[in-house]
Protein backbone atom coordinates (compact mmCIF):
# COMPACT_ATOMS: atom_id res chain seq x y z
CA UNK A 1 0.00 0.00 0.00
CA UNK A 2 1.82 3.56 -1.06
CA UNK A 3 1.29 6.49 1.52
CA UNK A 4 -1.25 7.64 0.07
CA UNK A 5 -3.79 4.79 -0.13
CA UNK A 6 -2.83 4.44 3.98
CA UNK A 7 -3.80 7.86 4.20
CA UNK A 8 -6.92 7.51 1.97
CA UNK A 9 -7.68 4.50 4.24
CA UNK A 10 -7.30 6.38 7.60
CA UNK A 11 -9.49 9.28 6.77
CA UNK A 12 -11.84 6.92 5.14
CA UNK A 13 -12.37 4.44 7.80
CA UNK A 14 -13.75 7.47 10.50
CA UNK A 15 -15.02 9.81 7.77
CA UNK A 16 -17.25 7.48 5.52
CA UNK A 17 -18.77 5.74 8.19
CA UNK A 18 -20.21 8.88 9.78
CA UNK A 19 -21.14 10.20 6.43
CA UNK A 20 -23.48 6.99 5.84
CA UNK A 21 -24.81 7.26 9.27
CA UNK A 22 -25.51 10.84 8.79
CA UNK A 23 -27.40 10.32 5.85
CA UNK A 24 -29.06 7.18 7.22
CA UNK A 25 -30.38 9.38 10.33
CA UNK A 26 -31.47 12.27 8.12
CA UNK A 27 -33.65 10.20 6.06
CA UNK A 28 -35.21 8.17 8.87
CA UNK A 29 -36.46 11.87 10.44
CA UNK A 30 -37.44 12.79 7.13
CA UNK A 31 -39.28 9.52 6.42
CA UNK A 32 -41.10 9.93 9.97
CA UNK A 33 -41.24 13.38 9.76
CA UNK A 34 -42.00 14.88 6.61
CA UNK A 35 -43.39 11.78 4.11
CA UNK A 36 -46.18 13.01 3.45
CA UNK A 37 -47.96 9.56 2.20
CA UNK A 38 -51.05 9.17 3.67
CA UNK A 39 -50.70 6.06 5.78
CA UNK A 40 -47.35 7.86 7.26
CA UNK A 41 -48.40 10.81 7.82
CA UNK A 42 -51.84 9.23 9.94
CA UNK A 43 -49.50 7.06 11.74
CA UNK A 44 -47.02 9.77 12.87
CA UNK A 45 -49.75 12.74 13.26
CA UNK A 46 -49.59 12.94 17.03
CA UNK A 47 -45.82 12.73 16.90
CA UNK A 48 -45.23 15.39 14.21
CA UNK A 49 -47.20 18.08 15.90
CA UNK A 50 -45.72 16.98 19.23
CA UNK A 51 -41.79 16.85 18.01
CA UNK A 52 -42.58 20.04 16.10
CA UNK A 53 -42.63 18.91 12.52
CA UNK A 54 -44.95 21.12 9.87
CA UNK A 55 -47.62 18.54 10.00
CA UNK A 56 -50.78 19.75 7.73
CA UNK B 1 -9.41 6.43 -8.99
CA UNK B 2 -13.00 7.33 -9.27
CA UNK B 3 -15.05 8.59 -6.21
CA UNK B 4 -17.07 5.59 -6.25
CA UNK B 5 -14.54 2.96 -6.69
CA UNK B 6 -12.32 5.02 -3.47
CA UNK B 7 -16.16 4.56 -1.23
CA UNK B 8 -16.07 0.99 -2.12
CA UNK B 9 -12.19 0.03 -1.49
CA UNK B 10 -12.60 2.21 1.75
CA UNK B 11 -16.09 -0.11 3.10
CA UNK B 12 -13.91 -2.83 2.58
CA UNK B 13 -11.32 -2.10 5.42
CA UNK B 14 -11.95 -4.19 8.65
CA UNK B 15 -11.74 -0.24 10.49
CA UNK B 16 -14.14 0.98 8.12
CA UNK B 17 -16.35 -1.59 9.58
CA UNK B 18 -15.84 -1.10 12.92
CA UNK B 19 -16.32 2.22 13.29
CA UNK B 20 -20.07 2.15 11.10
CA UNK B 21 -20.96 -1.18 13.75
CA UNK B 22 -19.81 0.98 16.53
CA UNK B 23 -21.64 4.57 15.09
CA UNK B 24 -25.11 2.19 14.80
CA UNK B 25 -25.10 0.22 17.81
CA UNK B 26 -24.72 3.11 19.85
CA UNK B 27 -27.23 5.54 18.14
CA UNK B 28 -29.60 2.31 18.17
CA UNK B 29 -29.36 2.01 22.11
CA UNK B 30 -29.35 5.99 22.64
CA UNK B 31 -32.44 6.82 20.25
CA UNK B 32 -34.51 3.64 21.31
CA UNK B 33 -33.82 4.65 25.48
CA UNK B 34 -34.04 8.51 24.57
CA UNK B 35 -37.51 8.00 21.96
CA UNK B 36 -39.11 5.79 24.72
CA UNK B 37 -38.73 8.50 27.25
CA UNK B 38 -40.26 11.15 24.92
CA UNK B 39 -42.72 8.85 23.73
CA UNK B 40 -44.23 8.35 27.57
CA UNK B 41 -43.36 12.07 28.24
CA UNK B 42 -45.27 13.30 25.58
CA UNK B 43 -48.34 10.87 26.09
CA UNK B 44 -48.64 11.79 29.51
CA UNK B 45 -47.81 16.19 28.68
CA UNK B 46 -48.63 16.77 25.49
CA UNK B 47 -51.35 14.25 24.47
CA UNK B 48 -54.16 15.55 26.34
CA UNK B 49 -53.46 19.41 25.40
CA UNK B 50 -53.79 17.48 21.63
CA UNK B 51 -56.82 15.34 22.21
CA UNK B 52 -58.33 19.00 23.83
CA UNK B 53 -57.65 21.02 20.86
CA UNK B 54 -59.31 18.14 18.70
CA UNK B 55 -62.30 18.80 20.12
CA UNK B 56 -62.52 22.48 18.91
CA UNK B 57 -60.96 21.41 15.60
CA UNK B 58 -63.83 19.04 14.61
CA UNK B 59 -66.15 21.48 16.46
CA UNK B 60 -67.10 19.33 19.37
CA UNK B 61 -66.47 22.68 21.51
CA UNK B 62 -66.96 26.26 20.45
CA UNK B 63 -64.86 29.06 21.62
CA UNK B 64 -66.58 32.36 21.87
CA UNK B 65 -69.90 30.97 21.04
CA UNK B 66 -72.90 32.14 23.86
CA UNK B 67 -72.27 30.42 26.28
CA UNK B 68 -68.88 29.83 27.95
CA UNK B 69 -67.02 26.76 27.65
CA UNK B 70 -65.19 24.66 30.54
CA UNK B 71 -61.44 24.83 30.32
CA UNK B 72 -61.86 20.83 31.40
CA UNK B 73 -63.17 18.82 29.51
CA UNK B 74 -63.82 15.12 29.70
CA UNK B 75 -60.89 13.70 28.06
CA UNK B 76 -59.51 9.51 27.22
CA UNK B 77 -57.13 8.59 29.59
CA UNK B 78 -53.22 7.66 28.90
CA UNK B 79 -53.13 4.49 26.35
CA UNK B 80 -56.96 5.30 26.00
CA UNK B 81 -56.71 4.68 22.35
CA UNK B 82 -53.76 1.65 22.11
CA UNK B 83 -53.20 1.53 17.88
CA UNK B 84 -52.58 5.19 18.36
CA UNK B 85 -50.46 6.01 21.17
CA UNK B 86 -48.44 2.52 20.06
CA UNK B 87 -48.23 4.46 16.54
CA UNK B 88 -47.02 7.36 18.37
CA UNK B 89 -44.48 5.42 20.40
CA UNK B 90 -43.05 3.89 17.82
CA UNK B 91 -43.07 6.67 15.46
CA UNK B 92 -40.83 8.75 18.16
CA UNK B 93 -38.48 6.09 19.08
CA UNK B 94 -37.89 6.19 15.43
CA UNK B 95 -37.89 9.76 15.12
CA UNK B 96 -34.79 9.60 18.32
CA UNK B 97 -33.01 6.84 16.36
CA UNK B 98 -32.56 9.35 12.96
CA UNK B 99 -31.55 11.92 15.34
CA UNK B 100 -29.23 9.73 17.14
CA UNK B 101 -27.31 8.09 13.88
CA UNK B 102 -26.78 11.73 13.01
CA UNK B 103 -25.70 12.97 16.52
CA UNK B 104 -23.15 10.02 16.82
CA UNK B 105 -22.45 10.43 13.34
CA UNK B 106 -20.89 13.87 14.13
CA UNK B 107 -19.77 13.07 17.75
CA UNK B 108 -17.26 10.15 15.42
CA UNK B 109 -16.05 12.55 13.99
CA UNK B 110 -15.69 15.23 16.78
CA UNK B 111 -13.48 12.83 18.87
CA UNK B 112 -11.24 11.96 15.72
CA UNK B 113 -10.59 15.90 16.25
CA UNK B 114 -9.46 15.14 19.42
CA UNK B 115 -12.70 16.28 21.53
CA UNK B 116 -13.84 14.24 24.55
CA UNK B 117 -17.04 12.26 24.29
CA UNK B 118 -18.96 10.54 26.80
CA UNK B 119 -22.27 10.92 28.88
CA UNK B 120 -21.43 14.19 30.44
CA UNK B 121 -20.25 16.40 27.21
CA UNK B 122 -23.32 14.34 25.50
CA UNK B 123 -25.25 16.40 27.27
CA UNK B 124 -24.22 19.53 25.90
CA UNK B 125 -24.27 17.93 22.36
CA UNK B 126 -28.39 17.61 23.16
CA UNK B 127 -28.74 20.77 23.97
CA UNK B 128 -27.13 21.98 20.89
CA UNK B 129 -29.25 19.12 19.26
CA UNK B 130 -32.11 20.68 20.34
CA UNK B 131 -31.95 24.02 19.63
CA UNK B 132 -30.82 22.65 15.83
CA UNK B 133 -33.70 20.60 14.88
CA UNK B 134 -36.61 22.06 17.82
CA UNK B 135 -36.06 25.64 19.05
CA UNK B 136 -34.52 27.48 16.03
CA UNK B 137 -37.59 25.88 13.65
CA UNK B 138 -39.78 26.65 16.33
CA UNK B 139 -39.32 30.11 16.68
CA UNK B 140 -40.69 31.24 13.76
CA UNK B 141 -42.66 27.80 13.26
CA UNK B 142 -44.33 27.08 16.88
CA UNK B 143 -45.73 23.48 17.67
CA UNK B 144 -48.94 23.25 16.17
CA UNK B 145 -51.94 22.11 17.29
CA UNK B 146 -54.01 20.99 14.56
CA UNK B 147 -56.32 22.77 13.96
CA UNK B 148 -54.20 26.16 13.43
CA UNK B 149 -54.07 27.94 10.33
CA UNK B 150 -50.58 27.66 8.63
CA UNK B 151 -48.93 28.05 5.49
CA UNK B 152 -48.80 25.21 2.78
CA UNK B 153 -47.20 22.49 4.67
CA UNK B 154 -44.64 21.72 1.55
CA UNK B 155 -43.32 25.69 2.05
CA UNK B 156 -43.03 25.37 5.73
CA UNK B 157 -41.03 22.14 5.28
CA UNK B 158 -38.26 24.13 3.00
CA UNK B 159 -38.00 26.25 5.56
CA UNK B 160 -37.52 24.21 8.38
CA UNK B 161 -35.45 22.08 6.93
CA UNK B 162 -33.45 25.34 5.91
CA UNK B 163 -33.45 26.36 9.06
CA UNK B 164 -32.65 23.04 11.15
CA UNK B 165 -29.48 23.23 8.22
CA UNK B 166 -28.67 26.44 8.98
CA UNK B 167 -28.77 26.19 13.51
CA UNK B 168 -27.19 22.81 13.09
CA UNK B 169 -23.90 24.20 11.29
CA UNK B 170 -24.19 27.09 13.86
CA UNK B 171 -24.04 24.84 16.49
CA UNK B 172 -20.87 22.89 15.27
CA UNK B 173 -18.87 26.49 15.05
CA UNK B 174 -20.13 27.78 18.30
CA UNK B 175 -18.93 24.51 20.04
CA UNK B 176 -15.83 24.01 17.48
CA UNK B 177 -15.28 27.20 15.66
CA UNK B 178 -13.16 28.82 18.29
CA UNK B 179 -12.29 32.28 17.09
CA UNK B 180 -14.49 35.43 16.48
CA UNK B 181 -14.92 34.81 13.20
CA UNK B 182 -16.62 32.02 13.23
CA UNK B 183 -19.05 33.05 16.08
CA UNK B 184 -19.92 35.77 13.95
CA UNK B 185 -20.65 33.59 11.60
CA UNK B 186 -23.14 30.99 13.25
CA UNK B 187 -24.94 34.09 14.92
CA UNK B 188 -25.59 35.49 11.21
CA UNK B 189 -26.70 31.81 10.28
CA UNK B 190 -29.06 31.52 13.66
CA UNK B 191 -30.83 34.58 12.78
CA UNK B 192 -30.98 34.83 8.77
CA UNK B 193 -34.20 32.39 8.28
CA UNK B 194 -35.86 34.36 11.04
CA UNK B 195 -35.29 37.45 9.44
CA UNK B 196 -36.02 35.66 6.29
CA UNK B 197 -39.16 35.04 7.83
CA UNK B 198 -41.03 31.44 7.98
CA UNK B 199 -44.07 31.19 5.79
CA UNK B 200 -47.34 32.28 7.51
CA UNK B 201 -51.19 31.71 6.61
CA UNK B 202 -52.61 34.38 4.75
CA UNK B 203 -55.51 34.70 7.72
CA UNK B 204 -56.13 33.45 11.13
CA UNK B 205 -58.41 30.98 10.98
CA UNK B 206 -57.59 28.27 14.19
CA UNK B 207 -60.94 27.43 16.10
CA UNK B 208 -58.46 26.59 19.05
CA UNK B 209 -58.42 28.64 22.06
CA UNK B 210 -55.04 30.93 22.07
CA UNK B 211 -54.53 29.44 25.67
CA UNK B 212 -54.30 25.44 24.57
CA UNK B 213 -52.29 26.51 21.63
CA UNK B 214 -49.50 28.45 24.38
CA UNK B 215 -49.54 25.64 26.48
CA UNK B 216 -49.01 23.12 23.94
CA UNK B 217 -46.50 24.78 21.97
CA UNK B 218 -44.28 25.24 25.37
CA UNK B 219 -45.06 21.26 26.68
CA UNK B 220 -43.71 20.33 23.10
CA UNK B 221 -40.65 22.44 23.20
CA UNK B 222 -40.05 21.62 27.06
CA UNK B 223 -40.36 17.73 26.50
CA UNK B 224 -38.20 18.03 23.38
CA UNK B 225 -35.45 19.99 25.69
CA UNK B 226 -35.54 16.84 28.02
CA UNK B 227 -35.52 14.32 25.56
CA UNK B 228 -32.72 15.72 23.47
CA UNK B 229 -30.09 16.50 26.73
CA UNK B 230 -30.96 12.46 27.57
CA UNK B 231 -30.44 11.45 23.85
CA UNK B 232 -27.38 13.14 23.76
CA UNK B 233 -25.92 12.44 27.36
CA UNK B 234 -26.91 8.77 26.20
CA UNK B 235 -25.39 9.14 22.37
CA UNK B 236 -22.22 9.70 24.38
CA UNK B 237 -22.20 7.39 27.35
CA UNK B 238 -22.97 4.07 24.73
CA UNK B 239 -20.64 5.89 22.59
CA UNK B 240 -17.39 5.09 24.89
CA UNK B 241 -18.87 2.09 26.02
CA UNK B 242 -18.95 0.82 22.58
CA UNK B 243 -15.56 1.86 21.84
CA UNK B 244 -14.08 0.35 25.05
CA UNK B 245 -16.10 -3.15 24.15
CA UNK B 246 -14.53 -2.72 20.87
CA UNK B 247 -10.96 -2.12 21.88
CA UNK B 248 -11.59 -5.04 24.33
CA UNK B 249 -12.54 -7.26 21.83
CA UNK B 250 -9.62 -6.23 19.17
Amino acid sequence: MTTNAIKASAVGSTILPAVFALILGLGVVTVTGHAQASGLHDAAHDVRHATGFPCH
Amino acid sequence: MTLLTMCATQLAFPATKTMFSRILTSALFAGAAAGLIAALLQLYFVQPVLLHAELYEGGDLVHFGADPVTAHPELPGMFAEPVRDGLSIIFTMLTYTGYALALVALMSIAEQQGREINGRTGLLWGLAGFVAFHFAPGLSLAPEVPGVAAADVGVRQVWWTATVATAGVAMWLIAFGGNLVSYLIAAGLLIAPHVVGAPEPDTFAGPVPTEIGALFAARAFGIGMAAWVLLGSFAGYFWQAEGKRANAAA
